[in-house]
């Protein structure tokens, strides 16, 4: 529980993977946004796609729109989903 | 936000209260179209990041009242749901003078379809679809980094 970050997803993002949200376990390799990306995308089938394609994923710590390079750390809200469409 | 309906009149006169001793109040209200692209649309879904959405449209109207003198914002925007001319969004300020009011107005919208979490999804007579975003959209907020 102590190490963990939420992990949620949504839109297009949250149908292809078929997961709404999840809990990470964080670690020394596992400490920017970068990093969660690229340790989602060696999962296999939708998850390769999604992470490892060139889709424009935008991402937020925190609620706040955020950097690939923006460090995580135990406890934060992070967020994956496609560009937005309000309005 | 919220999945009911608004009434531009309630809002009106609530920004106008609120507002106090104001020369101008600017109102927007965007519509779900009947067609997009050449796909007639039955119904739409809007879906939000809860928590998020609400912070991103503050900070919207924080920015807009640094920028311009502005009485009063009012933003709401409708989720869930919604049929071919539905409301979905409306964004009123007021201003002691008209400029201040219809910059403000246009600056918020074009922030809130690039910086405000929320996605539309589209059904269609030939079937469902999410929306993607325009790059025009994305140039209408660009002009304002100026």
């Amino acid at each position: 529980m102590s190490d963990q970050v939420s992990v949620l997803y949504f839109a297009s993002l949250r149908e292809q993977l078929g997961c709404d949200r999840e809990d990470l376990q964080l670690t020394d390799e596992l400490s920017t946004l970068e990093d969660v990306q690229r340790h989602l995308a060696e999962r296999q089938g939708s998850w390769q796609v999604v992470f490892g394609g060139s889709a424009n994923i935008l991402s937020a710590v925190n609620q706040q729109m955020a950097r690939a390079d923006t460090a995580i750390k135990a406890g934060d809200e992070v967020a994956f989903f496609p560009p937005v469409t309000g309005g | 936000m919220q999945t009911e309906d608004f009434s531009i009149d309630e809002i009106h006169s609530e920004l106008r209260q609120r507002a106090g001793d104001c020369g101008a109040i600017v109102s927007f209200v965007g519509l779900v179209r009947e067609f997009d692209e050449d796909a007639s649309i039955q119904s739409m879904t809007l879906e939000h990041y809860p928590g998020m959405t609400e912070k991103a449209l503050a900070d919207i109207a924080d920015k807009a009242s640094q920028r311009w003198s502005l009485g009063g914002i009012s933003i709401i925007h409708r989720v869930g749901t919604l049929a071919a001319g539905d409301q979905i969004v409306v964004v009123a300020t007021a201003s002691a003078h008209r400029r201040d009011a219809f910059e403000a107005a246009e600056f918020i919208m074009d922030y809130l379809k690039t910086d405000a979490p929320f996605w539309k999804k589209e059904r269609t007579s030939q079937g469902e679809r999410w929306v993607e975003q325009r790059h025009s959209d994305l140039s209408s907020t660009e002009r304002w980094h100026k």
